[in-house]
């Protein structure tokens, strides 16, 4: 079975359609890439999974259920999505502790205590942080505190947009780290969007290049890593992340 | 040898807080001659309050001290604010990191240009819009003269910091500072961005300091890079050296960086009490 299934989505915000006849399928388990510049959709499709962007035609399947256009409770215990800015993405009155323990109180999970602890030590932070609020912390500490809180309801699938692109190198390459060790310990299945090629090839099995709300390609890390993709616009885009390229 | 553009020693920028004056630049000494010179450094390295202080442009209550600041035999730290203003834009000029911040989102693209050339040269209109279309024409925008009568919100982000480029080269100033220009910029957009101001730097001659987070970037488009670090140059080299940076924290930062064929199945991560107390 597909972790995630799309067959000829469109996606459109009021009249403009931004998404076109994109099919795909992730396996479970697998770590798969959607990247492109900025206005080529691949955020949107995200959105669209997770019930944001509720104006598509076409199906969504997750985990072998059809989505429906809007947020749906169960659907949040299997699927969580991580955003771009730490900075915008928690909320700002709240501590770490309310914002980690309040996907529990929605779907009326016991044993709070025990679990905001767990998720703590699984992103790598200090216990000490569990009573402070987000401008008490650092970009990288806020981006974990965002992981966390997705991993709560323990999902299966993690749906990351642009996790890293807000960060410091440095920060990022401990933020990717724990991505990895994540998946590696938990078994999750990733579909993570961002426009840094060298990003796909630490994280990801493949990747779907969107060009103009449609895929373009869809190729093996490998042939990333070696310069072989096919499409003359990845290719492009290859070279200007500054890779050598080879004949395809 | 001739004297350099620009030449700074011990500069220093305070800034005061709850718990005692912090020093976000911690004497630091360069300069700089008609080259491009790059600094790079992560969030809080104090590469951009170094960009901001050559121009003045820090404001109380921060506060900014330099045994010596001078450009081009000018004396910048003993500057009154008037003289300022007529260095600024005119000799040394600033392209800052978001063009949608940074245009003023009433005026056309044109006129903006225009005035940035009006205020330190007086000249009638016909030739001023000669010019305006001319330099649009050199950052390689189509169609100059259509595009010069758009609002900012009508352009793209590349095409609006390729008309903040032009803004600040119009009055062809000696020394462009440059803080992060891409950073917010599509990756195929960047290159064609830094290309444009790499070209018309060498063709006028001038002076470039490109202040950029991403080390991989400035060892491409810089001749000199300066590391920074909580305030201080901790490493300069050569931008074709750069592979070959000794201090912990440059080689830190290189090796963090997930490369195109990464093979590596953990990312080193620095370790910052190898070399500060913090």
């Amino acid at each position: 079975m597909n972790a995630i299934e799309l067959t000829r989505l469109d996606i459109a915000y009021g009249p403009a359609r931004v998404v076109h006849d994109v099919s795909l399928a992730v396996a479970e388990g697998e770590s798969f890439a959607l990247v492109g510049e900025s206005g080529s959709g691949k955020s949107t499709i995200l959105k669209a999974i997770a019930g944001l962007a509720p104006d598509w035609t076409g199906t969504i399947s997750v985990l072998g259920n059809p989505r429906a256009h809007r947020p749906e409770r169960d659907f949040a215990r299997t699927c969580q999505m991580v955003f771009q800015d730490p900075y915008g993405s928690l909320h700002p009155r709240k501590t770490v502790d309310d914002c980690l323990a309040e996907p529990l109180a929605v779907h009326g999970l016991k044993g709070r205590d025990e679990r905001v602890k767990a998720a703590l030590a699984a992103v790598g932070l200090d216990r000490r942080f569990r009573f402070r609020y987000p401008h008490q912390l650092s970009g990288g500490q806020r981006q974990r505190v965002a992981i966390a809180r997705a991993l709560m309801l323990e999902p299966r699938i993690l749906l990351l947009d642009e996790p890293t692109s807000a960060l410091d190198v440095s920060v990022q390459a401990e933020i990717l780290n724990l991505l990895k060790k994540l998946r590696r310990e938990q078994g999750l299945t990733y579909l993570l969007v961002t426009h840094n090629l060298p990003v796909v090839s630490f994280l990801c099995d493949r990747l779907a290049v969107m060009r103009h709300g449609r895929i373009v390609e869809v190729a093996h890390v490998e042939a990333l890593k070696t310069g072989r993709l096919a499409d003359p616009y990845s290719r492009e885009l290859y070279a200007a992340s500054g890779g050598a390229l080879q004949p395809a | 040898m001739t004297a350099p553009l620009l030449s700074i020693k011990n500069l220093t920028v305070t800034f005061p807080t709850p718990k005692g004056p912090v020093e976000v630049v911690r004497g630091i000494s360069f300069s700089l001659g008609r080259e491009r010179l790059g600094i790079v450094g992560e969030s809080g390295s104090g590469k951009s309050m170094t960009g901001r202080s050559i121009l003045k442009l820090i404001r109380p209550p921060g506060r900014v001290t330099a045994d010596e600041m001078v450009f081009d035999g000018i004396d910048l730290a003993s500057l009154r604010e008037r003289r300022m203003r007529a260095l600024r834009g005119a000799r040394i000029s600033m392209v800052m990191q978001d063009p949608k911040f940074s245009l003023n989102p009433v005026m056309t693209v044109g006129e903006q240009i225009g005035e940035a050339l009006k205020t330190h040269r007086p000249m009638p209109r016909r030739q001023l819009r000669a010019r305006v279309l001319e330099m649009l024409e050199a950052v390689r925008i189509n169609e100059p003269e259509r595009v010069a009568d758009l609002y900012p919100h009508e352009v793209s982000g590349g095409m609006g910091q390729r008309v903040m480029i032009a803004m600040m080269l119009i009055p062809e100033p000696d020394l462009l500072i440059a803080d992060e220009p891409t950073s917010a910029l599509d990756v195929s957009v960047q290159a064609q961005v830094l290309d444009i101001i790499d070209e018309l730097v060498r063709r006028n001659g001038m002076g470039l300091i490109l202040i950029s987070h991403d080390l991989g970037l400035v060892a491409r488009y810089c001749d000199r890079i300066l590391v920074m670090n909580g305030g201080e140059i901790v490493e300069e080299c050569a931008a074709r050296d750069l592979d070959k940076a000794r201090h912990p924290y440059t080689r830190g930062l290189l090796a963090a960086m997930p490369r195109m064929d990464e093979d590596r199945d953990e990312l080193p991560v620095l370790d910052r009490s190898a070399w500060a107390a913090t």
